[in-house]
């Protein structure tokens, strides 16, 4: 293990963040055995798995709201300690939970600015937030609101979506997490979103997503990273993947397609990899 | 932000149905995705793009105050009718002083009610608050009446801010523990009105104490205060505006600035020729009561902390979604335990209105009934229970309306008992309006 991080942190185009042999214990239930994991600035990398397969914990270990039990993290090549989410917002890892944690009573512009509203002579200056959010939403192409003063209460699926990464990609976030974007949407609620994704890879930005939907992922990831029962099963580029295999290893938890598809047959490492 | 869409029944039924078109609308113009975020509609501040954008907000439930004005307007039209009486300058003088602790009570309350939590023991800590301004003015001690005053908005504020600890730190809703501080400070309050020998009852004996409701400003004062505060109104709201138009914020057009302007002007000419016609039966009395501008200061000043401050902006948000305001990065405890403290510093304020109104304090006040006209002022003007939604302003309106209630109905000679029913139903027909309105504002999420 150490082999490999040495190689990570020396290595030119180092991946934005490395998880290095992350175990996660709850008591005794391992939610999480030896997980690697690299990701890179502006692609998209999917997590797939099972219910229970860890997927959920993994983020949360990125988040700063779970202390994994064993294993190192790097950001840009060097170690740090994801303590709480705050730590991990000062860094730039910024996630967009299920729940899309939006307060509904309030605007766009206030939920794009929760927590770090802007302020003149210590009072809100709601003129330059509000300038800015319709910078960032431009930005990213969200064209479907109305107007950035709206309650959050009459927006779309879609449209919540669209503010929470939003709100992420504003705060200069460098790594955005999103955890089942797609779940609650229609179908054109859902490719607004994805393309949405698309953008923010294409601004430079790491985004690593979960979702439960291979039609989405295969839509819109660069990388997949498979995971049963708390094990990373495979790393790889999408081209390795197949709907048909993709399923297979979710499902049996082995790279039976690679075997089947791929010639570069490999150890299910990411480290390794490189 | 009641998000009422009306309190008539008839006119609430078309409102209904616009509101189904116009969702049906939004659904399709929201999916054919059209770049609407800078189209003229919205942002170039125009009066018919300003009048849509009401519009659209009235029928999707946000309506404001107007349901409410409309109801008060027609309280107000009925009364008169009959009891010409009621808008005698004497009988309008005496609502807003009737209104006022009523109203400083419902200041108190949104406070904890915008959190989503409740303060039952508001009423009985205004009544301390009071009686110790009352015992520290008293024979024995013969404090200032500043600085009695002081003791006690800072006992009143201390009682707040210990609930509010309770609350935040064992995690108790704060409707047990505020129940539990009803029934203690009760006892508390006997307590105090019976301290250095006073048998149950301290007067009010301080003149500037017994003026706080009681007296009135001179006529040259009220045209002074009028006068000034709506030329600082009108300076403050044309620069935010003209600043907002400058750089290409969302808001209201000139022209709404100046019917603004206008209308404060208006009300406050109105109010001043109210209180400065003579109103004396036997010698000459005139002027604005001292209540008014203490209200309108506790307004402004709440409304300011609010809307203009973190702080302000941190307590919606915790009413609205507080785990999201937690992952935000917001200290909930600190917040929340801050509003508690003002439920309580105004709740004193309240209390020390409600102590000059009477003259005194006794252990008679009931501080049960006072908080939940409390609670009743500020739902019936539109503050949500569950959170989040609600202006200090709703207050004022709301307990307007009840003092207006209580009024008129004494002047047309209903006795109590149709009273309480009536107010009841009020508050009943509020809160049903709030829930319908609710429904139609969420259907769309």
């Amino acid at each position: 293990m150490e082999g490999g991080v040495e190689s990570a942190s020396k290595d030119v185009d180092q991946p934005l963040l490395s998880l290095r042999g992350i175990s996660k214990n709850f008591g005794a239930v391992e939610a999480l055995r030896e997980v690697d994991l690299d990701v890179s600035a502006g692609e998209v990398t999917a997590i797939i798995g099972d219910n229970g397969a860890g997927k959920s914990t993994l983020i949360k270990t990125v988040s700063g709201i779970l202390t994994p039990s064993e294993g190192q993290i790097f950001w840009c090549g060097e170690r740090v300690a994801l303590k709480t989410p705050r730590e991990a917002d000062e860094l730039g890892i910024s996630t967009v939970y299920q729940d899309l944690a939006l307060c509904d009573n309030l605007d766009i512009v206030a939920n794009m600015f929760l927590g770090h509203e802007s302020l003149r002579y210590r009072l809100l200056d709601e003129n330059a937030m509000e300038a800015a959010a319709k910078v960032t939403l431009n930005s990213l192409a969200v064209t479907t609101v109305r107007s950035v003063r709206s309650l959050v209460v009459s927006l779309s699926g879609g449209q919540r979506q669209s503010v929470a990464v939003a709100r992420a990609v504003m705060r200069d976030a460098k790594l955005v997490i999103l955890d089942e974007p797609t779940a609650a949407l229609g179908v054109t609620q859902t490719a607004q979103v994805l393309s949405l994704i698309r953008r923010l890879a294409d601004r430079g930005i790491a985004v690593l997503v979960i979702s439960h939907n291979l039609n989405d992922v295969f839509t819109v990831a660069d990388r997949l990273a498979v995971m049963h029962l708390g094990r990373m099963v495979h790393v790889g580029p999408i081209s390795e993947f197949t709907p048909q295999t993709a399923v297979e290893i979710i499902t049996t938890g082995t790279f039976v397609g690679a075997k089947a598809n791929s010639t570069r047959s490999q150890p299910s490492n990411a480290g390794d990899r490189q | 932000m009641t998000d009422e869409e009306s309190s008539l029944p008839d006119e609430s039924e078309t409102a209904n149905s616009g509101l189904q078109e116009s969702q049906d609308q939004d659904v399709v113009a929201i999916d054919s995705a059209t770049s609407v975020l800078e189209a003229d509609d919205v942002s170039d501040g125009s009066f018919n793009a300003y009048l849509k954008g009401s519009l659209t907000k009235l029928r999707s439930g946000q309506s404001g105050l107007l349901p409410i004005l409309v109801g008060l307007t027609a309280l107000v039209i009925f009364f008169q009718l009959k009891n010409s009486l009621f808008l005698s300058v004497g009988n309008l003088t005496n609502l807003l002083t009737q209104a006022s602790y009523l109203v400083m009570f419902g200041f108190a309350e949104i406070w904890v009610l915008l959190l989503g939590e409740i303060d039952l023991s508001a009423g009985y800590n205004g009544a301390i608050g009071g009686a110790v301004m009352a015992v520290l003015a008293g024979t024995y001690h013969r404090y200032p009446w500043w600085l009695a005053i002081l003791g006690g908005l800072a006992a009143s504020t201390a009682i707040g801010a210990l609930v509010g600890t309770i609350v935040i730190r064992l995690r108790i809703p704060s409707f047990i523990v505020s129940l539990a501080f009803l029934l203690g400070l009760q006892g508390i309050l006997l307590k105090v009105v019976n301290f250095d020998n006073y048998q149950g009852s301290v007067s009010v004996l301080n003149g500037p104490l017994l003026d706080l409701v009681n007296g009135n400003l001179s006529r040259t004062a009220g045209w002074i205060l009028i006068a000034g505060a709506v030329g600082i109104y009108a300076v403050l709201v044309i620069v935010s505006d003209a600043r907002r138009r400058r750089s290409k914020s969302e808001g209201a057009p000139f022209i709404i600035t100046l019917v603004k302007v206008f209308g404060v002007a208006a009300s406050g000419l109105v109010l001043l020729l109210v209180c400065n016609a003579n109103r004396g039966i036997i010698v000459p009395l005139s002027g604005i009561p001292f209540c008014v501008p203490i209200i309108l200061g506790f307004l402004i000043t709440w409304k300011f902390l609010l809307t203009r401050t973190r702080f302000g902006r941190n307590i919606y948000a915790i009413g609205g979604n507080a785990e999201a305001a937690r992952r935000a990065g917001i200290n909930l405890g600190l917040n929340r335990v801050t509003a508690f403290a003002l439920t309580g510093l105004t709740a004193g304020a309240a209390g020390i209105l409600y102590t000059s109104r009477l003259g005194g304090s006794s252990a008679a006040v009931d501080g049960g009934q006072l908080v939940l006209l409390a609670v009743a002022a500020a739902v019936i003007g539109g503050v949500s229970l569950f959170g989040g939604r609600g202006k200090m302003i709703h207050a004022l309106v709301g307990g307007m309306i009840i003092a207006i209630i209580y009024n008129g109905m004494g002047l047309i000679g209903l006795d109590a008992a149709t009273q309480d029913i009536v107010i009841g139903l009020v508050l009943l027909a509020a809160v049903s309006v709030e829930a319908v309105s609710r429904r139609g504002s969420t259907v769309r999420a």
